[in-house]
């Protein structure tokens, strides 16, 4: 029974993110957890059109913030986002991890620690290798894990990061991956 | 027990999915002991936030086990000593939140400047860097003369760094755009003088500051203050916590007192929103009520 599904995603990650959502039919329940790196740059405009294009309230975390069905979250720039609790996220300012404020490797390695085996985690495009020791953590915990394949991705370092470091459950071309979050999920 | 080799990575670290009933169960004995024997109580801090932390010590330490790791913070006092720095985030910024600032020159320092005498409370200072902006924007102000601050944090050693306000040049860069953009009026570098890839800040900024080691877990009010600051401390606390520590500043408050907090921290949904009003929302400035609802 997957509890929760966490997508992570540099370079190339807008657009990446975007279609995925927008493919997964607006009956999926699952909360969905997302880092993006940013930058410092803000999102809102980015996830308004996501929340009207897609079936989801798709929103910034906030501090604390109860963790809601047909909900998408993303990190707010400059905060990492952690799962605190099944129930609940929370936001911390400490250290950069792999250079980066969101990281993804928090937000997976948190994510792990909470839902074990109740997880996806999902690692799209990016131009450096956040995110690769957060998959291995996930797969650790009995997580499920997806990759995109690197061929199908505009930053092709973070999914290879992901692949060198450990065999992630599935390789998929960024097309394919909706419907094999709800084929990973269907077995609930 | 788990062999002695030494971890380079989480991954290789010997939690998984198996025995982390067992994780569960040292963390709790592990702040039950800090707190038992330091006095220090983290129980009710983020959950997560500490066995971030925890793990990344233990796998700096080439230990294997928080079991061991306890045994250290115990036994080694220095080893404890550079835990407690684990625990404490210090990380900060000179006009962190430039917009913040902003807000705080256009809608909170008028209201200020008509006190004969000032009052502020900065809770969880860190290393100072907040505290020298404040200064700077009441030294612009020209509030600076009649205001008393106290500056507060619950680690000795981000408070000497504090005192002597000295930091390092390159985060000049950053902290004169924070500056600008929060509105100030001159250069940064007038407040200043550069040495050796060190900075040092004018002595006269800090001369009506008081710092203080206080801790917001375990201590209660010092001084009746108009103006309570902490940002990005509370983020590190449960909801619990959270609540009790706002009731602190409440207390701490006079009427009409301000209170400041970090931009994703806030009032809402704690037993004191109702003693506030806000403000400024995006930038969580409260002003207390006259009159208490509770
Ligand atoms: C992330 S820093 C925030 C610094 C600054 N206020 C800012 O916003 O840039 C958090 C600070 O809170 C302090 N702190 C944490 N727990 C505390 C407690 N129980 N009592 C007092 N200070 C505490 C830490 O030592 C650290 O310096």
């Amino acid at each position: 029974m997957i509890k929760a599904v966490v997508i992570g995603a540099s370079y190339g990650g807008l657009e990446a993110i975007g279609k995925i959502l927008i493919q997964l039919p607006p009956k999926f329940d699952i909360p969905i957890i997302i880092v993006l790196h940013i930058g410092h740059n803000t999102i809102n405009s980015y996830l308004t059109s996501l929340n009207n294009k897609s079936g989801f309230t798709v929103k910034e975390a906030e501090e604390k913030e109860i963790i809601e069905e047909k909900t998408v979250y993303f990190a707010p720039p400059n905060y990492h986002l952690q799962v605190e609790d099944e129930f609940s996220l929370s936001l911390s300012t400490d250290e950069k991890v792999n250079f980066s404020r969101p990281a993804i490797d928090v937000l997976f390695e948190t994510a792990a620690w909470t839902f074990k085996n109740k997880l996806i985690g999902v690692l799209l495009t990016g131009s450096n290798s956040d995110g690769a020791e957060g998959i291995k953590i996930i797969k650790k915990y009995g997580g499920k894990t997806i990759v995109q394949n690197p061929k199908t991705a505009l930053g092709k370092t973070m999914p290879d990061s992901a692949i060198k470091l450990s065999v992630p459950g599935f390789i998929v071309d960024l097309e394919d991956i909706a419907e094999k979050i709800l084929e990973l999920t269907m077995e609930n | 027990m788990p062999s002695g080799t030494k971890h380079k990575n989480y991954d290789d670290s010997f939690y998984d999915q198996g025995n982390s009933d067992i994780l569960e169960i040292e963390l709790n004995l592990l702040l039950q002991a800090i707190n038992l024997k330091y006095g220090y109580d983290f129980r009710n801090y983020s959950i997560t936030h500490l066995k971030r932390r925890i793990l990344h010590r233990l796998k700096i330490s080439g230990l294997n086990t928080i079991s061991e790791l306890q045994n250290k913070v115990l036994w080694d006092k220095n080893f404890y000593g550079i835990f407690l720095q684990d625990l404490s985030i210090n990380v900060t910024e000179m006009f962190r939140d430039p917009e913040f600032y902003l807000m705080f020159r256009t809608k909170v320092i008028p209201i200020l400047s008509t006190y004969p005498h000032i009052k502020i409370w900065q809770a969880g200072c860190s290393t100072g860097e907040e505290v020298y902006s404040l200064a700077i924007i009441l030294q612009e102000e020209n509030l600076l003369n009649r205001t008393q601050i106290y500056a507060t944090d619950f680690n000795k050693s981000v408070l000497e760094i504090a005192k002597h306000g000295i930091y390092n040049k390159k985060e000049m860069e950053l902290y004169s755009r924070n500056y600008h953009d929060s509105g100030g009026k001159r250069n940064l570098a007038d407040y200043y003088t550069s040495k050796y890839g060190s900075v040092l800040f004018d002595k006269s900024l800090a001369k009506n500051v008081v710092f203080a080691d206080h801790n917001l877990v375990t201590d209660g009010v010092f001084a009746e203050v108009n103006l309570v600051f902490c940002r990005n401390v509370l983020i590190y606390f449960d909801k619990i916590l959270q609540n009790k520590v706002l009731g602190l500043f409440s207390k701490s408050l006079a009427k009409r007192g301000f209170l400041c907090l970090g931009t994703k921290e806030s009032l809402g949904f704690s037993d004191h929103e109702n003693n506030f009003s806000v403000i400024d929302k995006e930038n969580k400035i409260y002003k207390k009520l006259q009159v208490q609802n509770d």
